[in-house]
């Protein structure tokens, strides 16, 4: 068990500014992000791109921002939990919190601020009916571990690079194995896509083009899936699994049964000190909401500097906060 | 007035509103549904990256090719039609008006 003063979900720019103004008050904090790196979006996304507002940078690339913000936080000594996601957060009799993340590591903490940003990335779901009530039962939107899929009818759905690797590799595994793409042509890595034409002409895969997956069939188990070829032929495929492919969308994901007040997928707070409706659990930066609210980097540090002054008060609640200027204390290293 | 067009929206539920946007603000397609709060998540903000700003293209004139992260991101993408756009990458532009859209699932 991991324990800390704040629990700090997500380790992008404002998650990782919340450690600095948490330090300049003494509290010690680890931050827990589903990315194997630091910097969320501005790693994930857009590491080259330059901003142009943040205050006394005229222009700072995503990336250098970044490495910017994990020198400033040094002296703090912060501590990290990356590659894994927060599942459940549980409330102590003792008003303190457990957060456990997707491998089961736990954080015992104080205070939970979250900077989730856009959310956790998970896998699109095609709108196809009762496709949900299939998942673990032969659905499954991810290849964790390509063994179970040895000697298996399988159907792929999807044109991106993850559907023309996985088809590539399965293919070499399943007993059959049918990709199913709503183009007649992959945008995909070149060498990828023409492996693809190749195994299909050779006989290794069944490849249906202009297609798609329009319903799922089975009882308790999956057992068949429709597919519209053309926008006019229907085709039942018996199959064992069926994996739609079709990239990530970010989502709040387990946040979801936090118990948190939501609104249009972010977390309502007030802006006192962005509060959320649980005591003790902040959301700062571009996961909040509330009238006015602007996503932008300058708004999510400045919410960090008040959600800290809260955070404060819960920490140390028989002493009194008193704002103090680096200009006049400098920075006083967590030991 | 000169500089403002019109751009009309299928919502989810198969009605149809008319939006007027501004050509001179640099706004997308998606911004100007955003500002009349229509139900557009657009979680990502414009960066074509979440495609939670999907429309279909119902009438329009020439518009500008995706770009190679709009035209593969539309590619992974279940429900997309031949005329499929993400709607952060259309640039409010006089060309534009008259434009139908329609918002897709995954908006």
């Amino acid at each position: 068990m991991i324990t800390t003063d704040i629990c700090i979900v997500g380790a992008g720019p404002v998650g990782l500014f919340a450690v600095f103004e948490a330090g300049l008050l003494k509290m010690r904090c680890h931050v827990v992000d589903a990315l194997p790196v630091v910097g969320g979006q501005l790693a994930e996304i857009y590491p080259k791109k330059p901003i142009y507002d943040i205050p006394g940078f005229p222009s700072i690339v995503a990336g250098e921002l970044v490495d910017n913000l994990m020198k400033q936080i040094e002296p703090f000594h912060p501590t990290f939990t990356l590659g894994e996601r927060v599942e459940t957060l549980d409330k102590q009799e003792d008003g303190s919190f457990v957060v456990k993340t997707s491998e089961g590591t736990e954080i015992s903490c104080k205070v939970v601020a979250i900077a989730g940003g856009l959310g956790s990335f998970e896998p699109r779901k095609p709108a196809i009916e009762s496709l949900e009530s299939f998942e673990g039962k032969g659905v499954s939107y991810m290849v964790r571990d390509p063994e179970v899929f040895r000697s298996k009818r399988i159907v792929v759905a999807g044109g991106g690079d993850s559907a023309l690797d996985w088809t590539i590799y399965l293919a070499g595994l399943a007993e059959e194995l049918t990709l199913v793409h709503r183009g007649s042509t992959f945008r995909g890595a070149p060498e990828s896509a023409e492996k693809v034409l190749s195994m299909a002409e050779e006989g290794h895969i069944k490849l249906l083009l202009k297609s798609n997956v329009t319903d799922v069939h089975g009882n308790g188990k999956l057992d068949a899936v429709t597919v519209l070829i053309d926008n006019e032929t229907e085709h039942k495929i018996e199959v064992d699994y069926f994996i739609p492919l079709f990239g990530l969308v970010p989502k709040l994901g387990p946040l979801e049964n936090w118990g948190l007040e939501l609104e249009k997928g972010a977390i309502v707070v007030n802006t006192l000190d962005y509060s959320t409706n649980i005591e003790g659990v902040f959301a700062i930066g571009d996961i909040n909401t509330y009238p006015g609210k602007l996503k932008l980097i300058l708004c999510g540090f400045h919410e960090s500097a008040l959600m800290a002054q809260s955070a404060y008060n819960i920490i140390y609640p028989d002493k009194k906060y008193v704002l103090k200027y680096t200009t006049v204390n400098g920075i006083q290293e967590l030991t | 007035m000169e500089d403002t067009i019109n751009i009309n929206v299928e919502l989810q539920d198969g009605s149809r509103v008319t939006l007027e946007a501004p050509t001179d603000m640099g706004l997308s397609v998606m911004e100007v549904m955003k500002a009349n709060e229509l139900n557009v998540p657009a979680i990502c903000g414009g960066m074509a990256i979440c495609a939670t700003c999907h429309v279909e293209v119902l009438q329009s004139g020439e518009l500008p090719e995706p770009s190679d992260d709009e035209a593969y991101m539309l590619e992974t993408l279940p429900h997309a039609t031949a005329t499929s756009r993400l709607s952060c990458q259309l640039k409010v532009k006089p060309e534009l008006d008259g434009l139908v859209v329609r918002l897709m699932p995954e908006a």
